[in-house]
């Protein structure tokens, strides 16, 4: 019995060993990579760039893939060749940055606009209403008035 | 802060954003003062003379204020390039004629792979020497957006003549007898 579960253990050991290999070594994809980098002469992202340019940096993509190095590691070599505009992904440093913090900066200028104009509309379009309520009301002469205050005082119950 | 204080401050930030719009847009903008400085006549200095770039076809790296006192046809050129193609021949021309008054032809190579870079200089017979600029550390300072582009600098480094696009033989005939006379 003990024996039995030994050698099931071990199975499992050695299933799991080629998995455990990949996920600490993933192997690097070329379409995961492609659309990660940019033609750099086209100024668009490699996955869609149809140039001499842009089939040359897929070769080196691919060269680089058969070198066995992983994603990361292509992507920070062909930065260090070419540059950090040669990723497609903005970087998080310097007036990049801007690609990231001008829409936060947007939203927050609509956010704050709509909580200044919402309420002023509000106000102005509840006065309007009363307004409005009040130039529908019928106005009664000094006489109606006298003969509706009699008539309410006869019905009264 | 006070409600009248938010329109302030969102028109603010409305400004800052279309300046940095506007920045963006200028910051884009190709280089033409050197254009337009050789097109007067005047005789610019070449920029990025203390740039150090690596060689093309071997170790170590070197600028184009090393070459100060030659007369220099700058080429930025690239493997993937057609009418790099063209031209290569027609430098190589001009190779050899600077070469017997002690000038040089200069490539650059630009957004290009050195592999490619090598075979190309093989497949042409390039004999002049080749800097790479990978990370475009030169190529910018001229306004070279495309190729090819050539730049003529007398032996003080001013640049006597440019073309932005593929040389001709006249051109570049009449630019280094100009470069030369100096």
């Amino acid at each position: 019995m003990r024996g039995g579960v030994l050698a099931l253990l071990a199975l499992l050991a050695l299933a799991m060993a080629p998995a455990a290999a990949l996920g600490a070594q993933p192997r690097a994809s070329f379409n995961d990579i492609e659309d990660e980098v940019m033609c750099d002469t086209c100024n668009v992202p490699l996955n869609i760039a149809e140039s001499d340019r842009a089939d040359q940096e897929r070769a080196a993509i691919r060269r680089l893939i058969a070198r066995g190095l992983t994603k990361q590691q292509i992507l920070a070599e062909l930065k260090s060749t070419y540059g950090p505009g040669i990723l497609a992904k903005p970087q998080d440093s310097g007036f990049s940055l801007a690609v990231w913090w001008v829409p936060v900066a947007v939203v927050a200028c609509l956010v704050a606009l709509l909580a200044t104009l919402l309420p002023r509309w509000r106000r102005r379009g509840r006065e309007r209403g009363e307004e409005r309520a009040q130039a529908r009301a019928p106005t009664l002469s000094a006489a109606d008035e006298r003969r509706l205050d009699e008539d309410l005082t006869r019905y009264d119950v | 802060m006070k409600r009248s204080a938010i329109p302030i401050v969102v028109a603010v930030l409305a400004a800052a954003l279309v300046g940095l719009l506007v920045y963006g847009v200028v910051a884009r903008r190709d280089d033409t003062s050197l254009d337009s400085a050789v097109r007067k006549g005047q005789r610019p200095p070449a920029p990025g003379a203390g740039v150090m770039l690596p060689v093309l076809d071997g170790a170590g790296k070197q600028s184009l204020g090393a070459l100060r006192g030659k007369v220099v046809v700058l080429n930025f050129w690239a493997s993937w390039c057609g009418p790099c193609e063209n031209e290569a021949p027609v430098l190589e021309r001009a190779q050899r004629k600077l070469a017997g008054s002690g000038g040089t032809v200069l490539g650059v190579t630009y957004k290009d792979d050195a592999d490619s870079s090598r075979e190309f200089v093989k497949k042409y017979k390039i004999t002049y020497p080749s800097l790479r600029d990978d990370r475009l550390d030169l190529a910018p300072k001229y306004g070279t957006t495309k190729l090819p582009e050539t730049f003529v600098l007398d032996k003080a480094g001013h640049v006597v003549a440019m073309s932005r696009g593929e040389v001709s033989q006249d051109f570049l005939l009449r630019a280094i007898d100009r470069a030369q006379a100096d």
